[in-house]
């Protein structure tokens, strides 16, 4: 029987049910202590002095470090030239919440007394915390070397003008991709032993090997001598792919100290110091024809980075611009973009990266075409579809080709599940009866770039390289335990690794073990970003499966003196075909690999592992069609999800109850996006105002829907599993559907559009009028 | 400083911590049971949820010196018919309810609590019994039917 496309449960969770998982926090060996920064409480000021006397003499306190004691180490790795960011600020500081000195303590209760104890004087400067603050003339730089916050800019190369005055009409809509706070459960930390064996630090990071690369070269230490490992991590989301600064200082103080050297985030340190994600403000229009066709599309996107350019941060827009056609045949498409440093936390990946962004733009976008045609929004969709034998579709960037999908049927599939007839009658009876809530409907027909991906793809990114690696080894007793590259803090990669390679190797899936997370166990990674675990590491297995099953069957053929074409592996054993009962098992096989005189001439002992690093030639592009129902509340303006179809093609799928599960947390982050989240800065202060979890509402369980799933299968034709990853879908697709439906609800009003998070309060003022 | 004794797990434990020494804190660095978990500062999420005297409380809210000679159970103090497992613990596994397990422990101890309480909750009681307990990963649905597995299987009794 095949595992692949079982719903097998996962290997990963007694540990994690009975209390017995290991995150970071978990560890605690003898003689450790506690790291806390002293965080800037100015959004953009010149430091004058720094008293650190008083926390010195605070009880339990080991230490107090600025960046005056870090003046021989290089800034963090993988800024732009200028914006560069400093592992502590030193003359100056660029948002609230910046690490500017570092206290260490006999415990965390102690360096909590002593943090505040710290002295800074600064000269405070105007602070900017939007792209339109910060681009305004006269605006106050962060970096006056540079002498402007735009960090990178790409024009459009062609304002296709001449194709829109040739449409018959033109719709554009100015579109604010709110900031977001990531928010994995577990926050930000590591522990730091740098003892004469050399260094060990655990780290909640979805990419061990890519922060041991860069630690290494920072701290001036060879790599053999630099262990990172990623145990347990508690949710990611794209925010544990960032180098934070207590990566890199963590090592030095428990060298210094001689000690272990714990960091760990309270949730409030949190908010501001890891990085958020969104933060795009859209410029986007299209010309079109009176059945809704379009014709041509440009967006400009601005890119608020917040303070410094983070290295994931930086390729944000890019994707934006990339994917801002979605899922449609358009004639002329013309992008450009510009980052821009402001006074505020860095932005980096969030769950989606870049295509949320461009799903929701032309999602809006469609359905204002559908509004000035009066056309129905799924006609406007039907017409612009790229077609399923239009692949591999060019787009409007060579980089791009949509590798496969079948975009009509994954709609056809929604508006099934959906029944949209009857939810339209249900509008309509609503709409006329004044005690009833109105009824929206929405969709959001979405596709996006994943499965990163094809050589080159990740390096832009400040990573090694965009290969995954699996190794497999062979125990004596015929057992298998894989190393894997890819790092997880969630997906279950030790599950589906571990179906792939049972249904190739023939041994039960109770018998692979798969390890990941250690630099000093895995020989090398890059992580778990980008929808990539399935793509790229799966495919490492199977094709490692079955490079290293030519040796076993030469192995089993050998014992059984048989013919090599012969052996089929079946119930964990090696038959010959056609000569019942005549067999040798896995053990048998795993014990002869490694005895050398048992062995056929042509092999040796250990011959039973291998590795292989998969690099895909082509990124991969899941779809889907997603379908809102929304009522709103006519006096409150409150919105309720009354129905959330999501209709997926992921490729082949090797673990539905997996997949199921990205797709539910994935589109309850992009349902959060629509309706509740926003990081909030005071634009006179640059202050945080949402900087916990009372003031940034993260949605539980009684603020969201169940999920009606369907799915289509279009496969991958660019790795061997034809898988094209799913971690990201439901986050890309969902909010432009639930904006949609509620836009839709309130259409008797003349709204165009909203501005997420789709807050009561802005839906009444949409009902009654905005003063 | 106090002397604080807390029967955690059917165990009396006994620790000199100082006076203001966090529940939770006293749990996971003096016990050194790190089932439970810490999500935020602000009683919001849920992560550090535990049992006290039979009912859920957050323990990141909960003065260790408050609870002196009280009982706790944590998530490692939970068993059952399902290989070791509690029906709760057996129906997020069987439901997927969880993946990267930070938040469980809490999400657990909140469901144990509920199935104590209202052995046969709808879907309403479980989405609002949990509602102090955030998760990142799921999106909710599949703990609600993780719940409601455990509810069918024994979790009530």
């Amino acid at each position: 029987m095949s595992l692949v496309g079982a719903k097998v449960l996962r290997k990963e969770d007694p540990a994690l049910l009975t209390g017995h998982g290991k995150f970071v926090d978990d560890f605690s060996p003898p003689n450790s202590c506690f790291g806390q920064f002293v965080m800037s409480d100015q959004a953009h000021a010149k430091i004058i002095s720094i008293d650190v006397s008083e926390a010195l003499k605070m009880p339990g306190v080991l230490g107090v470090w600025t960046a005056a004691d870090f003046i021989s180490f290089p800034n963090l790795p993988g800024g732009m030239p200028d914006f560069e960011r400093p592992v502590l600020a030193h003359d100056r500081v660029r948002w609230a919440g910046e690490p500017i000195a570092i206290v260490v303590a006999e415990n965390r209760y102690q360096a909590a007394d002593a943090v505040p104890t710290v002295i800074v004087e600064y000269e405070t400067l105007d602070a900017v915390s939007s792209v339109a603050q910060a681009t305004a003339p006269g605006a106050p730089l962060l970096f006056d070397a540079h002498r402007s916050n735009v960090l990178t800019k790409v024009p459009m190369l062609d304002d296709l003008e001449k194709h829109f005055v040739k449409s018959f009409s033109r719709a554009s809509l100015r579109i604010v991709n709110q900031r977001c706070a990531v928010v994995p459960i577990e926050t930000v930390g590591c522990l730091a032993d740098w003892t004469l064996d050399g260094l060990t630090i655990w780290a909640t990071t979805q990419a061990p090997h890519h922060l041991r690369n860069k630690l290494a070269s920072w701290l001036d230490t060879p790599q053999n001598l630099c262990r990172v490992v990623a145990p347990d991590v508690g949710g990611g989301f794209g925010a544990k792919i960032v180098w934070y600064p207590e990566f890199f200082v963590a090592p030095l103080l428990s060298k210094w100290l001689r000690r272990p050297v714990k960091f760990m985030q309270t949730r409030s340190e949190s908010m501001v110091q890891m990085t958020h994600g969104r933060d795009q403000v859209h410029d986007i229009e299209v010309g079109f024809e009176k059945n809704g066709k379009i014709n041509a599309l440009r967006m400009v996107i601005s890119q608020n980075l917040g303070a410094y350019g983070d290295p994931t941060g930086l390729g944000l827009a890019t994707l934006t611009g990339w994917m801002a056609a979605g899922c449609y045949k358009i004639a002329h498409v013309s992008t450009g973009f510009r980052t821009v440093v402001t006074n505020t936390t860095p932005v980096a990946a969030y769950r989606g990266a870049g295509r949320p962004e461009a799903t929701f733009s032309i999602e809006r976008i469609i359905d204002l075409v559908a509004l000035k045609t009066n056309v129905d929004p799924v006609k406007v969709r039907q017409i612009n579809f790229i077609q399923p034998n239009e692949f591999p579709y060019e787009t409007h960037n060579e980089a791009v080709i949509y590798d496969s999908g079948d975009f009509p049927q994954a709609l056809d599939e929604c508006l099934r599940l959906l029944d949209y007839d009857a939810v339209k009658a249900e509008q309509a009876k609503n709409l006329a009866d004044k005690n009833a809530p109105l009824i929206g409907i929405g969709f959001s027909c979405w596709l996006e770039i994943a499965g990163f991906g094809p050589n080159g793809s990740l390096e832009g990114f400040g990573h090694l390289a965009s290969w995954e690696s699996a190794q497999i080894r062979i125990a004596p007793d015929g057992s298998a335990t894989i190393f894997i590259g890819s790092s997880p803090h969630g997906q279950g990669h030790e599950t589906f690794v571990a179906q792939i390679a049972s249904d190739e190797l023939g041994i039960p899936f109770e018998r692979i073990s798969v390890i990941h997370g250690d630099t000093a166990t895995v020989i090398q990674g890059v992580g778990t970003m980008g929808s990539r675990g399935v793509p790229t590491v799966g495919s490492a297995v199977k094709v490692a499966s079955e490079r290293l099953m030519v040796r076993a069957k030469k192995i089993a053929a050998h014992l059984l003196e048989a013919a090599e074409q012969d052996i089929e592996v079946k119930d964990n054993a090696f038959n010959v075909r056609g000569t019942p009962g005549k067999k040798v098992s896995w053990s048998d096989v795993g014990l002869t690999s490694f005895q050398p005189l048992r062995l056929p001439p042509e092999l040796q002992a250990g011959t039973l592992e291998e590795r292989l690093f998969h690099e895909s030639p082509n990124f991969s592009y899941p779809s889907g069609a997603y379908a809102c129902v929304v009522e709103v509340n006519r006096k409150t303006g409150k919105v309720k999800i009354q129905k959330m179809i999501v209709v997926d093609d992921c490729g082949t799928v090797i673990n539905p109850l997996l997949a199921e599960g990205q797709v539910h947390g994935g589109v309850a982050q992009g349902i959060a996006q629509a309706l509740y989240e926003q990081v909030c800065y005071d634009p006179s202060t640059g202050q945080p105002i949402t900087a916990n979890l009372i003031d940034y509402l993260i949605p539980s369980a009684p603020d969201l829907p169940n999920y009606i799933a369907g799915r289509i299968t279009t496969l991958c034709p660019n790795n061997p599993l034809g898988a094209k990853g799913i971690g990201e879908s439901g986050a890309v697709g969902s909010p432009p559907a639930v904006v949609n439906a509620v836009v839709n609800a309130l259409s008797s009003f003349g709204v165009e559009h909203i501005d997420m998070p789709v807050t009561p309060e802005k839906v009444w003022h949409a009902m009654n009028g905005r003063k | 400083m106090a002397i604080v004794r807390i029967k955690i797990n059917g165990v009396m434990q006994q620790h000199d911590v100082e006076d203001r020494t966090l529940l939770i804190h006293y749990i996971r660095e003096n016990s050194r049971l790190t089932g439970a978990h810490i999500g935020c500062d602000t009683s919001n999420c849920g992560a550090c949820t535990v049992l006290l005297n039979g009912s859920a409380v957050k323990s990141c809210t909960v003065l260790a010196v408050q609870v002196q000679d009280e009982e706790v159970t944590t998530v490692e103090g939970l068993s059952g018919d399902f290989n070791g497992l509690s029906p709760v613990q057996e129906g997020f596994r069987q439901q997927h309810g969880l993946q990267c397990g930070y938040c469980t422990p809490g999400m657990v101890m909140a469901s144990t609590a509920l199935l104590r309480e209202n052995p046969k909750p709808t879907e309403d009681d479980i989405r609002h019994a949990l509602e102090g307990n955030i998760c990142r990963c799921t999106g909710y649905e599949m703990i609600v039917n993780s719940v409601r597995w455990a509810a069918e299987n024994g979790g009530g009794k």
